[in-house]
Order: structure tokens, then sequence, then C-alpha cells
């Protein structure tokens, strides 16, 4: 449902992105995994179109996307109640119409319950802890997308246990919605189990496949840490 | 407080500079929560002092001050934004050379002119006296304006602030925001600071959002409260300015916005505790 070929991005006269070709089928989920500045929200950007592409395609065959930034200062300090923000993420839907209609209110409810966030609603937006404020987010991306999440970081910093409940939302979208992922993570270990594919990102395409092929490569081996642990 | 109200709205004059103010003071508290939000306040105190640099210049040139206020304030609210988006330059220093460049022209224009008169003063710190009929139509179509651009574009407008990028990927072209919301601080400025006088119109457009935010956590509560709030502050300055003479208008307005902030932050801290 996803074409990207031959993507090519340059951003303050450096090149980030390189002849970056991949294809994400439907119902799959992709890790996008790589070092800092890999180039791996850049790629998100490019996908959504909100940075210049220097060459190359991005094809979206069906669907729309919702999508989870980086986490930013954006919102901090921010009066914003989570229904508020959840909602937001009706915004695409909206078209030339001023106000929000009852199917976006409702789609909103239905995630919001889903996602166990409606007891919040009330609750200011910036005071809730960053576990909290990612389910939210979560939310709002289920909100903005149809099929399609793509989903940067959004389980760093979090606990453990948050992390846990934070994967089997996702999954729970993947495997009962039938959501497509794309998700950037440093969490190589969890990816790995949980992606049916691979992207490995520096720069260039440095691995695509499935996830067991990454953990049988040299590169997985080394990027999940495997290597030194017999010692 | 009502009869000293009737009083002053007896003389056209005030009830110009009321409903010239009244009108600003909504508009700018609007304008404010984004700005504030965005950290942009700093624009609007950017503009103010480039306003007074184009209103003693036109006073030296003696033609009708907004004929240049008008074209110099848009063209600096778009450097302002650029030097504020582009990473070579940080956007407070920035702010301050206009700032201070602006301040320097109106002085030496102003005393070109013969020296700091009563014109000059009260393009400074606001005066009840200079407000015109033209001035109220042009602070109606601005405030219907605002208006408008709020209760329609309000949900757009709330992705923006709160969260550009997300804005931008549901398809809301962030720029085109930037800029209108740079023309209508402008547009604000330059319809407000002949009543509020120059050095005091920005106080109008951060202390309503600061002390709305002490109040409300929603993006809405805020927006409303804000304007409620600059409104009464408004009416409150100036029945204060022309209860006791000594209180120029402008000052009376802000000494009221300071008070509601300071209300609203015990408000806030008896919330939190209590
Ligand atoms: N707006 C920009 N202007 C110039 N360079 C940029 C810009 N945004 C990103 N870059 C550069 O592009 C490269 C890739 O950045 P990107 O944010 O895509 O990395 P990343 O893989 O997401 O890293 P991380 O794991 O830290 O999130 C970096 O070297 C960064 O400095
Ligand atoms: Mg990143």
């Amino acid at each position: 449902m996803l074409k990207v070929e031959n993507l090519s991005v340059a951003l303050g006269g450096a090149t980030v992105l390189e002849n970056v070709s991949f294809s994400v089928q439907k119902g799959e989920y992709v890790c996008i995994v790589g070092e800092n500045g890999g180039g791996k929200s850049t790629l998100l950007r490019a996908i959504l179109g909100q940075v210049p592409r220097a060459g190359g395609t991005v094809t979206l065959t069906e669907g729309k996307i919702g999508y989870l930034p980086q986490q930013s200062t954006a919102g901090a300090d921010f009066p914003a109640s989570v229904k508020e923000t959840v909602l937001s993420g009706c915004l695409g839907a909206l078209g030339w119409r001023p106000f929000y209609g009852r199917a976006e209110k409702e789609k909103a409810e239905r995630v919001m319950k889903r996602l166990g966030v409606w007891e919040w609603r009330e609750r200011s937006f910036s005071r809730l802890s960053g576990g909290q404020k990612q389910r939210v987010l979560l939310a709002r991306a289920l909100c903005a997308g149809e099929n399609l999440l793509l989903l940067d970081e959004p389980i760093t910093g979090l606990d453990p246990l948050v992390t846990q409940e934070l994967y089997q939302l996702i999954d729970q979208a993947h495997r009962e919605e039938g959501w497509t992922v794309l998700m950037v993570s440093h969490d190589v270990k969890t990816a790995v189990t949980v992606a049916d594919k691979i992207l490995h990102l520096g720069k260039t395409v440095r691995f695509f496949g499935t996830s067991e092929a990454y953990l049988a490569s040299d590169l997985g081996i080394h990027f999940t840490g495997r290597c030194c642990e017999h010692v | 407080m009502f009869d000293l109200l009737r009083e002053m709205l007896s003389y056209a004059f005030l009830l110009r500079a009321l409903a010239v103010g009244v009108m600003v003071s909504l508009c700018s508290a609007l304008l404010g929560v984004t700005l504030v939000l965005k950290k942009y306040s700093m624009i609007g105190d950017g503009l103010s002092h480039v306003g007074f640099g184009a209103m003693t210049v036109a006073l030296a040139l003696n033609v009708a001050p907004l004929y240049v206020a008008v074209p110099v304030m848009i063209v600096s609210a778009f450097l302002l934004l650029r030097l504020r988006q582009s990473s070579r330059f940080s956007g407070d220093a920035a702010v301050a050379i206009i700032s201070a460049s602006s301040i320097a022209v109106g002085i030496t224009a102003a005393s070109l002119a013969g020296g700091l008169n009563t014109d000059v003063y009260s393009y400074m710190f606001g005066s009840v006296l200079a407000v015109t009929r033209e001035d109220v139509i042009l602070a109606f179509v601005l405030c219907a304006a605002i208006l408008t651009f709020f209760v329609l574009g309000y949900h757009r407008i709330f992705a923006f602030t709160f969260d550009p990028d997300f804005a931008d990927a549901s398809g809301t072209h962030t720029r085109p925001f930037n800029m209108v919301f740079a023309l209508l601080t402008a547009a604000t400025i330059v319809v407000g600071m002949r009543v509020m006088g120059t050095m005091l119109i920005s106080g109008l457009i951060v202390f309503p959002a600061v002390t709305a935010m002490r109040l409300s956590r929603s993006f809405r509560g805020v927006t409303v409260t804000a304007g409620v709030i600059s409104v009464a502050a408004f009416v409150i300055g100036m029945i204060a300015s022309y209860a006791f003479s000594y209180i120029p208008a402008g000052a009376g307005v802000v000494l009221a916005n300071l008070l509601f902030l300071l209300l609203a932050s015990l408000v806030g801290r008896l919330r939190k505790t209590g």
C-alpha cells in the first residue's frame, strides 16, 4: 500500500536520505531502526510530504495516514484538554467545514474509550505523565488515519510496564483492526519480536527484510547487541 | 462605578475611545493566546515599537500616520517572522534590534520635527482624545475579521498552535497561518496604539492570555476567558483613568490587567493547594 522508490532528501545542504527504496504491504508491521541521525524521522516526514524531496517517489495507493511525531516540546505547558487533543486528530477530515460533525466526535469517543483515555478527557494534556501523553497521542493518530500508522519513537522514555501497555495497544490496532504500522524504534530487541519486517536506515537502506532475516544478518547481530553477549 | 461609566459615555470622544478599545482588547486577547503559546509574544512588542517609529516619521513628514504605519508594520511583521524562523539569528535578538532601531528613528524624526511635543507623548502612552470616527470603523472591520477567522478557523488554529508538525501532516498548511497571525497582529496594534500608546499596547496581547492560562486548562476555556478578561480590564482601566485624572488611559488598562493577573495567580495557587 506504500511504495517508496529511490527517495532522496537533502536538508540544510546535507544529504539526509539517499536512494531509499522499500515497500510496505497492507497489514504489515514494519519497524524502522538505526543510529541517531540516520534519517528515520526524516523518512516519515518525507512520506507525509513535510520535507522537500530531492528525488524519487512516494506512492500511497490507498488509505489515510495517522501520524505520531517524535516526542517534542509541543504541548508542554499548553492549555489543552485530552479531548481537544484527540479530537484535533480529525482535522484532516474537516475539509472545508469549520466544525467537527457527529461522525468525528463519535470516532474520537470510540478511540478514546478503546485506548482507555476516556476517563481523562477533561484533564489537562500537559499535566499527564509521559506514558499517558503517548497514549493520548496514539489516540489522536488513530483518529487522523484510516489504515496506516506512522509512529516515531512512541515508547522512548517510558518505563517497562507502560512500554508494554503501549506495545499492546499498537498490536491490538494492528491485529484486530487491520492497521498497517510503520514504527520508528530504538528498542530493537522488542522491534524484532513485534514486527514482520525491519528497515535499518543509515542514510540509505542498510537492511530491509523480515525480522528473522535481520536477526540472522551481521548488521542485525551487531545492532541488537548480541555480538558481545557471550563475552 | 456605573454612574461614572454613564457620565463617560456622554462624551463622544470617550465613547469612541471605549468602542475602539473594547474591540481592540477582544482582538488582541484572541491573537494573544496563540502568540503567547507559540512564544511569539515578542513580535507584538517589536511591532509596537515599529509603530512608534512609523507614527513619528509620519508626524515629521506631516502625512496621515496610518499611511506610513500600515505598510511599514506589514513589512516588519513579515520580517520579524522570517528572522524568527531563520536559524542564523536568534528570534529575540532580532526583535530587540528592530525595536531599538525603530525607536531611534522615531526619536530622531520627532526631534527634527520640533522636539518631544504632546503628539509624540500621546503616541508613546496613548490618548483618548486622538480617536477618530475612522478609527472606530477600522476597529469594527478588524474585529469582525478576527472574530470570523477565530470562529471558522477555531479547530485549525488549535491544531496549528498545539502541534504545527501534526497540523501540517493533517493537511493544514502552517505557513499561511503564521502570515495571517502576523498581519492581524500588525493591524490590531495599528488600530489600538492611538488609545493604548505604542509602549503599552503589547501588554494588551500578553496579559489576558497569561491570566487566562492561570484559570483554565482547555484551549476553548483559555480563549474565551482571555477575551472576557481583556474587555473587562480595558473598561475598568478606562474608568480608573477617568476617575483619577493622573492615570493615563493606557497605563490604567495595563494596571487593571496586572491586577487581574495577580488575582488569577492567587486563585490558581489556592486551587492547587485547596
Ligand atoms: N530541518 C533540518 N535542517 C537541517 N538538517 C536537518 C533537519 N532535520 C534533520 N536534519 C538532519 O538530518 C539528519 C537525520 O535526522 P533525523 O531526525 O531524521 O534522524 P533520526 O534517525 O530520526 O534520529 P533520532 O534517532 O535521533 O531521532 C540529522 O543529521 C539531522 O541533523
Ligand atoms: Mg527521529
